[in-house]
């Protein structure tokens, strides 16, 4: 399946899910927060699909609209197929339902996300720091980090 | 729903505590940061009964370095020099694949000769990796010597990179829109001199590990690893081509000139250990092959097709490129806002994807096989924590 055809096929499964509006190099979908992980399992599960692995989970903060983008790249081994499945969050209360029971290294994705971004994924079995130690505070990632070791912005 | 963070220390306490029975009691213990056999500044917390692991909990980021944020104030041609300080033992692959999401992106075709080149590094590297994971897990299994012949060897191909690259470990070399200088005059001799050198070698290597019934009982049916826990699991590289799955981007989504060479990707059977230490042995064979194919082939033409100053600046969107390194697919995701620099880079890397294939491995073995399905994972951990 092309990239147009994947695209237009993944958003018929469900009248809540759109193409992502912005520019992507790969079909790209976006869906509501509340009904992600029913999608991913029918993403999963339905042969025209067979999203096996989830490739990636990144997180972008757009801080002038005020959301996390949280995006899940899914791999297909049987269609050789790829597409990205974006959730938008809003900053302040950034929370979605986990998918790790669907994908099990979403488990660790996740928590890298949680802990540089601060996202909170309802839900999952062991929501701590991956890399930073427990007490850190403040989320790196984000765009209006500051903590007093941080250097100069090189210009 | 709220949702609750907890902590290692957490979680270590509430799992601790005595199983009923009188004369067991399960405990824990560190295996880590400097422990030799975790390759670096990996920690693992593992809770055993006995010698018996019940629980296997990594923890990272004893070697953050923040490379993904980092990023976001640098500019694209800056962003490939940080890369070869992820997974070092496959450098110019990581700087080939951030040139490469910048080239696809910016829509930049580079010539023949820098496809041949890139190729022909790429599998060097792949080799050189393959020869120090080789050496470093007949060490972990208590053999030292197999540690020399691997380095040995190793030192004969870093020889000859060296004389191009100028660099042994962290090589910088892979630019976008070409590279960073041409081949040196002697590169083509002296790697047909390695190849003719390293064949034999690697018989060598099968007489002094591969046929040894000790490395064979230590590896065989140790850290069995399922097709599907692979996939699901995130697995990639040899990792998932140990539990049987035929998946290899250089096969399945071909890049450089490897459509135009003939060579195979060895798959394995069972997913235990000796699986993933067959697959790896056997690349090296295959790399040798890819290598001598191109060799004499190298057309002519520029190392560098455009001379692309600081201020190169993506289109708006989101471009995701991957290729094989050494330990499965390195990813780099770019969103770009039109500017020069990255609004947001993220690498996904292979070793943290097959990190967590260790726990489903080795649950409910012993700490012992725990160190030679570490040893198969091939991890390196700076790569892990980026």
């Amino acid at each position: 399946m092309d990239r147009e055809t994947l695209q237009a096929a993944v958003c018929q499964l469900d009248s809540s899910i759109r193409p992502l509006e912005e520019n992507a190099d790969r079909a790209a979908v976006v869906v509501e927060a509340a009904a992600l992980p029913a999608i991913l399992r029918r993403l999963r599960d339905e042969p025209e699909f067979s999203f096996a692995q989830l490739l990636d989970h990144v997180a972008v903060d757009w801080i002038d609209r005020g959301q996390f983008e949280l995006v899940y790249h899914l791999y297909s081994f049987k269609h050789k197929h790829f597409l990205f499945v974006s959730v938008f969050v809003p900053r302040e209360d950034p929370r979605v339902p986990t998918v790790c029971r669907l994908y099990p290294v979403a488990e660790w994705q996740e928590r890298e996300v949680y802990d540089l971004f601060g996202v909170l994924y309802e839900d999952h079995p062991d929501l701590r720091r991956l890399f930073l130690e427990d007490d850190w505070i403040g989320f790196p990632l984000r765009k209006d980090y500051q903590d007093d070791f941080m250097l100069d912005r090189p210009r | 729903m709220t949702v609750e963070v907890s902590s290692l220390k957490e979680l270590v306490e509430q799992a601790s505590g005595t199983s009923g029975s009188p004369d067991t009691q399960e405990y824990f213990v560190n295996m880590g940061p400097q422990h030799p056999s975790t390759h670096g500044v990996l920690r693992l917390v593992l809770k055993l009964d006995g010698e018996r692991v019940l629980r296997c909990i990594p923890v990272l980021g004893y070697i953050h370095r923040s490379i993904e944020k980092i990023s976001e104030h640098m500019n694209y041609m800056n962003c490939v020099h940080l890369t070869d300080r992820m997974d070092y033992l496959s450098s110019i692959m990581n700087n080939w694949a951030v040139a490469k999401a910048v080239e696809e992106a910016a829509g930049i075709e580079v010539n023949d000769r820098i496809r041949y080149i890139r190729t022909i590094f790429a599998e060097l590297e792949r080799i050189q990796s393959h020869q120090l994971w080789w050496g470093v897990l007949g060490m972990d299994l208590g053999a030292f010597t197999p540690f020399l012949y691997g380095i040995r060897d190793r030192e004969v191909l870093n020889d000859v990179m060296e004389e191009t690259i100028g660099a042994r470990l962290t090589m910088n070399y892979v630019l976008p829109g070409g590279l960073m200088a041409d081949i040196h005059p002697n590169f083509v001799n002296r790697v047909k001199e390695f190849i003719k050198y390293f064949r034999p070698k690697l018989d060598e290597y099968d007489d002094l590990l591969t046929n040894n019934v000790i490395i064979q009982e230590r590896l065989r049916n140790v850290g069995v690893l399922s097709a599907q826990t692979a996939v699901q699991y995130g697995a990639t590289g040899p990792v998932l081509r140990g539990s049987g799955v035929a998946f290899d981007l250089r096969k399945d989504h071909p890049y450089g000139v490897y459509d135009q060479v003939d060579f195979e990707v060895p798959v394995g059977t069972v997913g235990d250990s000796w699986d993933r230490y067959w697959v790896r042995v056997e690349e090296m064979r295959q790399s040798l092959r890819i290598v001598e194919q191109l060799l004499d082939n190298i057309p002519p033409g520029d190392f560098l097709v455009k001379k692309l100053n600081s201020k190169i600046k993506l289109p708006e969107g989101r471009y995701y490129s991957q290729l094989e390194t050494a330990r499965g697919i390195l990813g780099v995701f770019i969103t770009s806002d039109k500017k020069d620099e990255p609004y947001r880079l993220h690498y996904r890397s292979p070793n943290f994807n097959n990190l967590w294939c260790l726990e489903p491995m080795i649950k409910g073995d012993y700490i012992a096989s725990l160190i030679g399905a570490m040893s198969s994972l091939d991890l390196v951990i700076p790569d892990i924590d980026r």
